[in-house]
């Protein structure tokens, strides 16, 4: 028989539900997107995210369990993203998957949002250990070594600003519409990388990243050609800061799949869209026989439910159950994640 | 017909099964604590008490503010997710009625508030005609001393209902004098067995629809409205 497990993520500004079956195949996949009304703030303001969750949520289960063409009754497992996030986001999807496991007296399985990013992947293609995943987005810069289902060793972090951050503030230097990362890699495809901004590499054989020196370069270099009566080409300037960006990220992912002897490299989350970012990737791994390079599909690579409910399959296979005092947990961390599923085994 | 009611509005947390317009099982938590980690255990609770089964529930009773934002999405997403999935009606009563279900006093007027912070009160103006609470003025987000300066001008006895009383204590006596009435401890906390029996009467909602009564706006968007005008 079919598994089918019903995924929720709520803990930005999306409002998603997805099914799955058998931990690979998506039946449903329905995200409502807030983009639209943060936009006239320049960013995702926290309240108006739950509130709108709190309107969106059984719009978007309805719509899921229609695509879907199944029941609450042919649900294995309520998987929901229980960090990290916005608490007062989170805090909906986490009740409301509570709802319905406690209607139908269903498990319930709480997911690591960062988990779902990588687990997007294996929606298309299965996984092979050890693996690499580059997890780059709005709130994430990491370098995570995989050995197994279900196990997550953080090799290397941002120090400061997530990648996706730092393409936030300096789109806002160069007063682009938010959201401002993808414009960015779209100028960047029309201008040239004539600008040297510094590369943080950090101390040799380090896998951390740091990036908010690169944003005060550009903010910096903008200034003071603005105060010489210079300017630069905005596509210029885009080029040469997703130049700086890309290559610190395709080098130590690179450096770190080698040391590990990775048989996948997995790109995810919302950066993995940039095209920047594919493309530099393609050329470093293209010599790799050994070593597959696997980025999602561009409409999962942004926040869904499907990716959590990937990852909510394998945790809830290997035994992980949560309890109905499930809370939000705002800055949960995937190594204790990770060490919590294995406990629970 | 079995009803489960849910407030996690303010302070306080409540659950309740109630069958056939009888409470039969009620639960509250006057804790500060986090209402998601204490709302689904304490309806699994109320629920075993009182031997109901989820799919014999005829209807969900949830309040829906105005209070915590948190907290009123809390109780929400839960009251919501519930009615959807098990098809049955939802009905959302407002926090501050259902507090001032606790004074069935007549000839009086009925003031429950919450503390809003910076001198500010969510109330409403209540008062119980032939044994029913009614609604005199509606639920707001106000400064208590202006609200106290309303109150006045009914120049009739204001009963007071709220777990804030201490705060606003001494301005509420000095403003209404001896038309202010404060009554016994217990009176002060919203019963979520009355939210149940309450909810038979009540319009259904639509679940889609059904949102919280905040009452006030995000502070983002009325800077934002603020600069629209300023822009004209
Ligand atoms: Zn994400």
């Amino acid at each position: 028989m079919s598994e089918y497990i019903l995924g929720i993520e709520t803990s930005c500004d999306e409002t998603a539900a997805a099914i799955i079956k058998d931990g690979r195949e998506i039946v449903a996949n329905v995200v409502a997107s807030q983009i639209e009304s943060h936009k006239r703030f320049g960013g995702v303001v926290p309240e108006i995210a739950s509130r709108h969750h709190v309107e969106q949520i059984t719009i978007v289960l309805e719509e899921t369990f229609k695509q879907a063409n199944v029941t609450m009754t042919d649900i294995d497992a309520v998987t929901v993203t229980e960090g990290p996030g916005l608490v007062g986001a989170l805090l909906v999807g986490v009740n409301a998957a509570k709802g319905l496991a406690y209607a139908h007296q269903k498990p319930l399985v709480g997911v690591h949002h960062i988990a779902g990013h990588i687990y997007a992947n294996r929606l298309e293609k299965e996984f092979e250990f050890p693996l690499l995943a580059l997890v780059v987005s709005g709130g994430h810069t990491e370098l995570i070594l995989m050995k197994d289902h279900g196990e997550f060793e953080i090799i290397g972090e941002t120090r400061d600003d997530a990648a996706g951050e730092a393409y936030d503030k300096v789109a806002r230097t160069l007063e682009l519409p938010y959201p401002g990362g993808p414009k960015i890699d779209q100028l960047a495809h029309a201008g040239e990388a004539n600008i040297d901004f510094p590369r943080a590499w950090l101390e040799e054989d380090s896998f951390d990243f740091s990036f908010s020196g690169l944003k005060s370069a550009v903010i910096n270099t903008l200034h003071n050609a603005k105060q010489k009566g210079e300017t630069f080409k905005q596509e210029d300037v885009a080029a040469s800061f997703q130049a700086s960006v890309v290559e610190v990220l395709t080098e130590k992912t690179f450096q770190a799949a080698k040391q590990y002897g990775v048989k996948q490299v997995i790109v995810a989350g919302g950066v993995a869209a940039n095209k920047g970012l594919r493309t530099a990737m393609q050329d470093k791994f293209q010599q790799e026989k050994e070593m597959e390079l696997l980025f999602p599909p561009l409409s999962l690579c942004t926040d869904n439910a499907a990716m959590i409910a990937a990852a909510g399959s394998i945790a809830y296979n290997q035994g992980h159950r949560s309890g109905w005092d499930l809370n939000a947990n705002p800055s949960l961390s995937l190594e204790r994640y990770a060490r919590r599923s294995a406990l629970e085994r | 017909m079995n009803v489960l009611a849910i407030d996690t509005s303010n302070q306080l947390l409540g659950v309740a099964v109630s069958k056939d317009g009888e409470i039969k099982a009620e639960y509250t938590a006057n804790m500060k604590r986090n209402h998601s980690v204490g709302l689904m255990p304490a309806i699994d609770y109320v629920m075993q008490q009182t031997e109901t089964k989820s799919d014999q529930l005829d209807m969900i009773a949830v309040a829906k503010g105005p209070g915590s934002y948190t907290g009123v999405r809390i109780g929400l997403s839960t009251a919501k997710t519930m009615a959807w999935t098990l098809n049955i009606p939802i009905v959302a009563i407002s926090s501050l009625e259902l507090l001032a279900q606790n004074a069935h006093v007549q000839n009086i007027l009925i003031s429950p508030f919450f503390d809003a912070r910076r001198g500010l009160v969510y109330t409403g103006l209540y008062e119980c005609v032939d044994g029913q609470i009614q609604v005199k003025q509606e639920d707001q987000n106000i400064v208590m001393e202006q609200w106290l300066d309303e109150l006045k001008k009914y120049e009739q006895p204001v009963l007071f209902l709220s777990q804030d009383i201490v705060l606003h204590e001494e301005v509420i006596k000095e403003r209404l004098g001896e038309f202010a009435i404060f009554p016994s401890l217990i009176d002060h906390l919203p019963r979520p067995g009355q939210l149940a029996l309450m909810a038979e009467a009540y319009d259904k909602e639509n679940v889609h629809e059904l949102t919280p009564n905040y009452i006030r706006l995000v502070e983002a968007e009325v800077k934002w409205l603020k600069e629209q005008e300023k822009n004209g």
